[in-house]
């Protein structure tokens, strides 16, 4: 109280009086929350595809006299459907660890070899659903083929999202090669990809291996 | 005081920063190794689940629902810890406990969803017979 405490001359302004406040903004490198950003995103997207499973779970057992998962779901064409799903998530992760050797031609491949498992999941994924739509099992037809259809139709969505999202990239790359740009937008499409893989989990276990146990 | 305060939150503030930065460098990545291990059990924890369903390898259905859904947990983690990198340290914490927010909204969701619903299903089927019985 007698004396003033010394304070750091960098905490001063002219006058001598003590500062308050940030005399100058904290440095935030450019890009440096965007995974953080990206990250919270994924986990709002989570909190969609979690109604949908709890949509899924009170309607999948309304039937409507109609066609049940046994008479639907063909399950060696689902394990094929994951293992592309699973495969292109690892082709994905040597693209990046290609991206991080700085080796734009083997990034490049990796990416393309990601997106042809990705188009091979919707393709399948499309014919299983011109399948059922065939046979009259239609999202009309009952409870459960409306919440089936709902979810595992915005999962493939998302997944038509994410190749479109992997040509842009696989452009921008070509373009401008692998500057720090491109670099944090291949690592959000990573997590988007990974995420997709973890959703396609739970749409497996849930929706069709359950369902042939029901 | 004050202004002494200031500087301490400051220094840690751009330490902070600094650290954060090394790890992104480092470690958010992961490697061959990683990837493969992650890709291994993944293999694994599919194909297990999908040979107990098409064989029917447990005469209770019940069993085989349990088993494939710790199954399915159980890659979930992987996938997090092998593919998405998750720590408790990246970003400083916060995506860890944006995962666990999420993880609680998510379990609300589905558990309340089927509860309520099951009990309504349950206190309005039409074959409750003291319903008729009170009309007039």
């Amino acid at each position: 109280m007698a004396s003033a405490s010394p304070i750091d001359p960098a905490f001063l302004d002219k006058d001598g009086n003590p500062l308050f406040h940030l005399a100058h903004e904290p440095h935030h490198p450019e890009g440096s929350s965007t995974m953080l950003g990206f990250w919270m995103y994924l986990m709002s997207d989570c909190l969609i595809f979690a109604c949908l499973f709890a949509t899924y779970a009170v309607l999948g057992g309304n039937y409507a006299a109609g066609p049940g998962p046994k008479d639907l779901f063909d399950l060696p064409l689902v394990a094929l459907n994951t293992a592309m799903l699973l495969f292109s998530s690892i082709t994905y992760g040597f693209a990046m660890l290609a991206m991080e050797k700085n080796r734009v031609g083997a990034t490049q491949g990796w990416l393309a070899i990601t997106g042809l498992f990705g188009l091979a999941f919707l393709s399948i994924e499309m014919y299983e659903f011109a399948h059922l739509i065939h046979e009259g099992a239609t999202p009309m037809r009952s409870g459960f083929l409306s919440a089936f259809f709902t979810l595992v139709g915005t999962h493939g969505l998302h997944v038509t999202f994410g190749c479109i999202w992997l040509v842009t990239l696989m452009v921008q790359v070509a373009k401008h090669g692998l500057i720090p740009a491109n670099q944090r937008r291949l690592m959000c499409l990573s997590m988007f990809w990974h995420f997709l893989d973890v959703i396609w989990i739970g749409v497996f276990t849930f929706v069709y291996l359950m369902g042939m146990l029901r | 005081m004050s202004a002494h305060d200031h500087a301490q939150n400051d220094h840690g503030h751009a330490n902070h920063g600094h650290g954060h930065d090394d790890h992104h460098d480092a470690g958010a990545h992961g490697s061959m190794g990683s990837y493969m291990i992650g890709f291994g059990l993944s293999v694994l924890l599919t194909a297990i689940p999908f040979w107990l369903v098409m064989t029917g390898y447990f005469a209770n259905p019940q069993t085989t629902a349990i088993i494939i859904m710790a199954f399915a947990i159980v890659q979930i983690v992987v996938h997090m810890i092998y593919f998405l990198h998750m720590n408790t340290r990246s970003e400083g914490g916060w995506s860890m406990m944006a995962l666990i927010f999420t993880l609680v909204l998510v379990v609300i969701t589905l558990s309340g969803s089927t509860w309520v619903m099951y009990h309504l299903n349950h206190n309005m089927m039409p074959t409750m017979s003291h319903d008729m019985s009170q009309m007039p």
